[in-house]
């Protein structure tokens, strides 16, 4: 088992903590784990991402140069990194903020408008729990209980009160790719 | 105690922490600014002392000063820092003072870039500031090694009156990994009785100093610190074995190199392929005992690192013509690719055939 996730964004969509988040999973589930961000040259509002690999075995290179997932969660990031996901990977399109297509045949994509999704459950920040809901729910890398474990493990006691909300986004994006109402898959 | 995530930077300010360091000096560079930023927070929490320097030539100076005065002291900084300070190690190592200095190295020459090298071993080795000295230089592959290997590097700076350097590059100090934090232990600092800590009543007279005016007290002084380095040289190598003891081809790698090469080798074993790693833990002293042991077994050496071939002149060295050996490397910040060296292998074990 191996999946090399790499979420990609603005800065201050929150995509470094969700990758942590998704380690820190990894972590409690006694898988081997490393996330690495991307640390170049990038300027202040510019993009921002991370990568995730979580696997039963040592991790090589840390870092995910041919991802088995991509979350791209603005249009810079979908352009960037779309072509580098594995033959059969997955791509997950945040379509609240990205309005054209990915092109690639050979993966499956998932367009989710994670943040209009987010709004309407009454919390703007929880978008990218959305898609890692949806991420869960297709590639069983780490359950939905140990995501919610690690949250209450990491945030500070007074953040805990947005547990609750942050669950039900993770659901909320299962469920949406299990009936596959807002997939779309290509090839 | 339970696994926690930590990132390799951050790791190193930790380690040395509970390694007992208490002053730390230093000016900011990308890819290891997470560790001056992690010790400006902690240090004050412990009672230690975090402090800025106007540049990296100043910060080596105040840890030649701390260290003097027998404090566990460190510095870290990159490629273009660890070069200003050369002048300050070369006078460290001359007056015989422990002290770690962490290098997480980037592109280079020059200014080059912000990824992730492994070319300034050569600096680090084989000296980078003037006269005859060496450093006893460490370098770890995960950020759980970086928590193991910084006590160990203040212990031995100790242990040999010696600068120690920890050499990662940027993907170890930026990355993060679980890490099991062993509880806290008592730490022995070694007394110091050169230290110059005020005269305090005593009758000697203590000074600290790399000023040898006299060629002949400056000659016995060079072959005191050789007959020092000659014991550490045969103490102190560290290396780890991976699928050797029958292994062919020996690839031989460091820090983020040989975990890739790590990968490589299950993929030839699981072909049937008599490929195993071996991962030089200290890069000075280089382990050449390793190579003793795996000499009958292997048929070729393959020295893989992000530089244009650095370590590769070890391998030779210490291999000394008994086999061929050849290098594979990445520069610039670009890693070297599991598949590509993969491809090298197959190469090379072809050209064993023909």
């Amino acid at each position: 088992m191996f999946e090399g996730i790499l979420i990609a964004g603005f800065g201050g969509q929150g995509v470094l903590s969700t990758g942590q988040l998704l380690a820190y999973a990894g972590m409690l589930e006694n898988r081997h784990v490393a996330w690495i961000p991307s640390y170049g040259p990038e300027m202040r509002g510019g993009t921002a991402n991370c990568g995730i690999s979580i696997s039963d075995k040592l991790i090589s290179s840390p870092v995910v140069s041919e991802p088995t997932v991509l979350i791209a969660m603005n249009r810079p990031s979908l352009e960037k990194f779309e072509k580098t996901v594995e033959p059969g990977g997955i791509i997950f399109v945040n379509s609240s903020l990205i309005e054209i297509k990915a092109t690639r045949k050979d993966v499956s994509v998932f367009y989710i408008p994670a943040n209009n999704i987010a709004e309407e459950l009454g919390n703007a920040k929880v978008a990218n729990n959305i898609i890692l809901g949806a991420l869960l729910e297709l590639t069983g890398v780490v359950t939905p209980d140990t995501v919610e474990e690690s949250l209450r493990k990491v945030l500070p006691p007074h953040y805990h009160k947005l547990i609750p909300i942050n669950r039900k986004a993770l659901e909320t994006g299962a469920e949406l790719v299990k009936n596959g109402n807002s997939s779309s898959m290509a090839g | 105690m339970a696994k926690m995530l930590m990132k390799g930077n951050e790791a190193i300010g930790e380690g040395a922490i509970r390694a007992g360091c208490r002053y730390f000096f230093g000016y900011p560079i990308t890819p290891q600014s997470e560790l001056p930023h992690y010790l400006a927070k902690k240090m004050p929490e412990v009672g230690g002392l975090y402090l800025q320097a106007e540049s990296e030539t100043a910060s080596i100076n105040m840890v030649f000063g701390a260290a003097g005065a027998g404090a566990r002291v460190m510095t870290s900084s990159s490629g273009p820092g660890i070069s200003l300070m050369q002048e300050g190690i070369s006078y460290l190592a001359g007056a015989e003072l422990p002290c770690v200095i962490v290098n997480i190295i980037r592109g280079g020459p020059g200014l080059g870039n912000i990824a992730p090298a492994q070319s300034d071993y050569f600096q680090a080795v084989k000296g980078g500031g003037h006269g005859d000295y060496r450093l006893i230089v460490l370098a770890p592959a995960s950020v759980q090694e970086i928590i193991d290997l910084m006590g160990d590097a203040f212990d031995l700076a100790d242990k040999y009156r010696n600068p120690v350097m920890l050499m990662g590059d940027g993907v170890l100090g930026q990355m993060m990994e679980p890490v099991e934090l062993a509880g806290e232990k008592e730490i022995t600092i070694p007394k110091k009785p050169w230290a110059s800590t005020g005269r305090m009543g005593r009758k000697d007279k203590r000074l600290i100093s790399s000023l040898q005016i006299v060629p002949e007290n400056c000659e016995k002084h060079n072959i005191k610190l050789f007959e020092k380095y000659a014991v550490a040289g045969q103490n102190e190598q560290r290396w780890e074995e991976y699928c050797l003891e029958d292994a062919e081809l020996v690839l031989v790698a460091f820090g983020t190199a040989a975990r890739i090469c790590k990968a490589v080798v299950d993929t030839c074993r699981a072909e049937g392929r008599a490929v195993g790693l071996l991962r030089p833990v200290t890069l000075w002293p280089f382990p050449v005992k390793a190579f003793e042991k795996t000499i009958a077994t292997a048929k070729r050496y393959l020295s893989v690192e992000m530089s244009m071939g650095q370590m590769v002149e070890d391998v030779r060295l210490a291999v000394n013509g008994r086999r061929p050996v050849s290098f594979y490397g990445r520069v610039g910040g670009m890693l070297p690719v599991a598949r590509d060296i993969y491809n090298e292998v197959q190469k090379l074990l072809a050209r064993g055939k023909a």
